[in-house]
């Protein structure tokens, strides 16, 4: 038994797992990364955020596969599309409860979850759809074989997150996201819009939930549950990462994915996510704030 | 240069402040004091348009600062470092001093007002990429008013800038008012501590449980029973 898990450990494959999980990483890095600035900014968890990425991966496949656009026209139009939506969540919904107890901002939030869910299925009738796009893979050995669309998906989050980073850091809007998430009553006095802030990182945050959207059409089918299956893994990996703390929801995102694919390794893969829950339970008996929350 | 008429002010069902009127000129230090309560830190709030007036007037150069939007206030040259300094904890000095420009109309001059704070205040130079969580309170206290300078205003609100400093900071703080002063700009001032602040300013107004009660120049107020009484133990 022992002799088999080493054997195993230090086999070709693990290197390969332990690559894909990196891969997934940059996805569910991505993932979480929306909706991490918008509670770090507006205090709101946005528990509908998954359906958005649905909506956006409906746009990108029926512009693509029904309307005949070209990939990427159709996944710059589900950006757009996905913005407003984040946009129009927050000037229709949570806007006006920014003032009301928590729980009432989840209710509502969660309230659009159903209601996206169910306009889909209405709308668009609950098959499976496949964009269809098939990339191949890349032979790293006679061995290793790595999917161009994680590559793809990886290189394109990793991009994405350098370029939020480098707008966080370094722009007035930028400072002013990161300044309010810090105190939000004197941003007045910085001569600084709340109520347009908000609708900006709204827009923002949808705009990234578009991108997810893009590359996880590229990898699974669009159905109208598609949120569930990646919505909780996106929660939990903003809580464990810190609810508001990009960096730490950053480096979440890839403890969650090593652990998915290495339990997925040495058994099945739904053991994998197993694996990633229990350990997320219990990180929150030790760290209920987050395993990478900033000491306060 | 900037005028209230008639102010009153509060939270909820709480009334703060009643029928406040002042005036300060171009030029002027001018201080608010009074004991804890009294309603000063809200007056400071309704001007920069932290928490609204239920009613009166306030008008800065002629234009009415009421009717604008809250945000539109330190746009009117009108700059505020508020009570407990409230910087951004995780936020750079730098960045700090950053969000003091964010206005549009004053990003063209950031690094020029940024020389300016930083030849005023050498020490947030040596500071400026440390977290300003981590500055000591007399260094937050420049790392706020160093921000709030940072729109080149016309007035200065300061509230209660000595406040949570050791009694040999205080001293230096108080000197950088004085410094300033020496700028030319105009400054409206809250502070508890009454003695020194009457050394560095021209008037005062006490304010007491929401309403005012005197006012005159420093001279005046330090030489008056009742000043003397109330806030200097004599």
């Amino acid at each position: 038994m022992f002799a088999e898990f080493t054997e195993a450990l230090f086999s070709i494959f693990f290197v390969e797992t332990l690559i894909n999980g990196l891969l997934l990483g940059g996805v569910l890095a991505l993932l979480s990364l929306g909706l991490n600035l918008i509670f770090g900014v507006i205090d709101v968890v946005w528990i509908c955020y998954a359906e958005i990425i649905m909506l956006g991966m409906y746009t990108i496949y029926f512009l693509h596969v029904d309307g005949g656009m070209p990939l990427i026209a159709a996944v710059a139009c589900g950006v757009g599309v996905t913005a407003c939506l984040g946009w129009l969540t927050h000037r229709l919904v949570i806007g006006y409860l920014l003032q009301a107890a928590p729980i009432n901002q989840l209710l509502a939030t969660g309230g659009l979850l159903f209601f996206f869910q169910g306009a889909a299925m209405v709308a668009f009738g609950v098959e499976f759809r496949s964009l269809g796009v098939s990339l191949g893979s890349l032979a790293l050995s006679e061995d290793i074989y790595l999917s161009w669309t994680r590559l793809l998906s990886f290189t394109i989050a990793a991009g994405v997150v350098v370029v939020l980073y480098q707008f966080l850091a370094r722009s007035y809007l930028g400072a002013a996201i990161r300044a309010i998430s810090q105190d939000r009553e004197i941003m007045i006095l910085m001569g600084v819009d709340t109520k347009k802030l908000y609708l900006l990182t709204s827009a923002i945050g949808g705009g990234l939930a578009g991108l997810a959207a893009a590359l996880l059409a590229l990898q699974y089918d669009v159905h109208p549950f598609i949120g569930l299956s990646f919505g909780p893994i996106t929660f939990m990996i903003c809580v464990m990462g810190g609810l508001g703390n990009m960096v730490g929801g950053f480096l979440a995102a890839f403890v969650f994915s090593e652990l998915i694919t290495i339990g997925g390794y040495f058994a099945e893969l739904e053991w994998g996510y197993v694996m990633a829950f229990v350990f997320f339970i219990a990180s929150m008996f030790v760290r209920p704030e987050g395993l990478f929350a900033r000491k306060s | 240069m900037l005028t209230l008429r008639n102010i009153n002010a509060g939270y909820g069902d709480f009334q703060a402040l009643f029928d406040v009127s002042l005036d300060v000129n171009a030029g002027e230090a001018v201080a608010v004091i009074g004991p804890n309560g009294a309603g000063k830190s809200t007056l400071m709030r309704v001007i920069s348009g932290m928490i609204p007036a239920t009613a009166g007037q306030i008008e800065m150069e002629g234009a009415s600062v009421l009717d604008a939007p809250a945000h539109d206030i330190v746009g009117m040259g009108i700059a505020h470092a508020p009570e407990n300094r409230r910087l951004f904890p995780r936020m750079t000095v730098e960045d700090n001093l950053r969000m003091g420009c964010f206005m549009p109309q004053f990003r063209d001059r950031f690094e020029e007002r940024k020389d300016f704070v930083y030849d005023l205040f050498p020490r947030m130079l040596e500071r400026r990429n440390q977290m300003a969580g981590t500055l000591s309170g007399g260094e937050q206290q420049m790392c706020a008013i160093g921000r709030a300078l940072m729109s080149d205003p016309k007035i200065l609100l300061m509230d209660e800038p000595s406040a949570g400093l050791a009694p040999v900071i205080v001293q230096q703080v108080f000197s950088l008012i004085e410094r300033i002063r020496g700028e030319g700009l105009t400054v409206l001032i809250v502070e508890q501590n009454v003695r020194q602040v009457l050394r560095i300013v021209d008037r005062a107004y006490v304010l007491e449980s929401g309403s005012l009660r005197l006012e005159g120049t420093s001279d005046e107020l330090l030489q008056s029973p009742e000043i003397q009484k109330a806030f200097m133990g004599m």
